[in-house]
């Protein structure tokens, strides 16, 4: 009996977080207007969340390049079809891995550091304080938040593909020998503009859409403690994670299914 | 002020980067930078079997790119498969007995239409029609073909 009532409270639990998250992100976007007169806010969180996270994510995506390619080669060889090394590399970098690890290492990197800093803001009343003066805490520190990681993802995420796949070429092509001409045409030739690279700029998108939003909430919702704070980045991260890698197989399924 | 100048330089360097990315990955991973050509015309074919032939499948000519498949339909009238191909527009001397056929890249690889000229004095314009056409080997019926003559010929001796 008591079982099922600790379920049903959970339950009802989370679909409450989930409907002032809602509530929480239409507030967000009734902040647009107010970043639109207020442009420096933007500028200081941009370099916060996007530039700050540039050097682990331009390090990570020239060694998952890498890999791939040390990796791909292998496999490849043994078919003797070694110029599809770049194909190989282009497309799971642009399709998958540049979305998805980068979004992964956004959220560890930048998401967890946006729980933790609005958390703390309302432990220590900072936001109750700008309430007091009349400022509306979701316009002024949320929203250019929010939308410089929205922003920021897609950005990141193009130049995780690109470091990516030139690390594929250091590997692929200067270490191990194959052709560069049959590294580039090939990739030309079979990776396409819409279906690939767009796709994959939507996926991060999306993916910078909901882990901004899953960080910004958790820490403007924390329990105004340190315990709390701590317990609100560690969910950003977890929720993040699970969020990106269950929306990616379903992107996946919509984009690339071809059912 | 002049902390706040070095920031507003890194996020524009930032953003400038970001959008640099994309643009590698548009010209130099994607074919994005070969769509663009609007100085094409479009030459069509009928075929028995077009095989595993795509919509923007390349077209060669001695192994040269030269353009790629735009559509296919099929004729219900005649039965046949009708492929139009966009030819790329420097590429506008191909006499109009051209023989177009139906190749596969490697053993495994996709199939493409490859252009062999012939010896005509006219020349291929938009719209024009092939007449010369090659279909697609398709590898089952090799091999049932193959099979049955085997089995004729054993009957015979």
């Amino acid at each position: 009996m008591e079982k099922i009532r600790a379920l049903g409270r959970s339950g009802i639990h989370s679909l409450e977080r989930l409907g002032r998250g809602s509530i929480f992100l239409m507030r967000i976007f009734g902040g647009f207007w107010s970043i639109l007169k207020r442009p420096r806010l933007l500028i200081a969180q941009f370099y916060s969340v996007g530039v700050l996270s540039l050097l682990i994510i331009l390090v990570s995506g020239l060694f998952v390049g890498m890999v791939l390619a040390l990796q791909g080669y292998n496999m490849l060889a043994d078919f003797g079809a070694e110029e599809s090394l770049g194909v190989a590399v282009a497309l799971s970098i642009v399709r998958e891995l540049g979305p998805v690890v980068t979004a992964l290492l956004f959220a560890g990197r930048a998401g967890s550091a946006l729980s933790a800093e609005i958390g703390l803001m309302k432990a220590t009343e900072q936001l109750s304080g700008l309430e007091m003066m009349a400022v509306d805490p979701i316009h002024r520190i949320i929203a250019p938040r929010f939308f410089a990681g929205l922003i920021s993802l897609p950005l990141l995420t193009a130049m995780f593909s690109a470091i990516g796949i030139y690390g594929g070429y250091l590997i692929g092509v200067e270490l191990l020998g194959v052709d560069a001409g049959a590294y580039w045409s090939q990739m030309q030739a079979k990776v396409d503009w819409y279906d690939d690279v767009i796709n994959g700029v939507l996926k991060s998108i999306v993916f910078g859409f909901v882990v901004t939003w899953i960080a910004v909430f958790e820490g403007y919702d924390a329990i105004p403690t340190s315990e709390g704070v701590s317990r609100a980045t560690t969910r950003t991260v977890v929720h993040s994670a699970l969020a990106i890698l269950a929306l990616d197989f379903m992107l996946t399924a919509l984009m690339f299914g071809d059912v | 002020m002049n902390q706040s100048k070095t920031l507003e330089f890194l996020v524009g360097l930032f953003i400038a980067a970001g959008i640099a990315a994309l643009f590698v990955l548009a010209m130099k991973v994607s074919n994005l930078s070969s769509l663009g050509q609007t100085d094409s015309y479009s030459v069509t074919a009928r075929f028995d079997n077009i095989g595993g032939l795509k919509v923007r499948s390349p077209v060669m000519v001695s192994g040269v790119r030269v353009g790629q498949v735009a559509s296919i339909d099929y004729d219900s009238e005649r039965y046949e498969a009708v492929v139009a191909f966009a030819l790329n527009g420097q590429y506008d001397k191909f006499p109009d007995d051209t023989a177009v056929s139906i190749y596969t890249a490697g053993l495994l690889g996709e199939q493409y239409i490859a252009l062999e000229p012939g010896g005509s004095d006219m020349y291929w314009e938009n719209g024009s029609e092939a007449d010369l056409t090659q279909s697609a080997m398709i590898i089952e019926q090799l091999v049932s073909k193959f099979l049955f003559n085997k089995a004729a010929e054993t009957d015979g001796e």
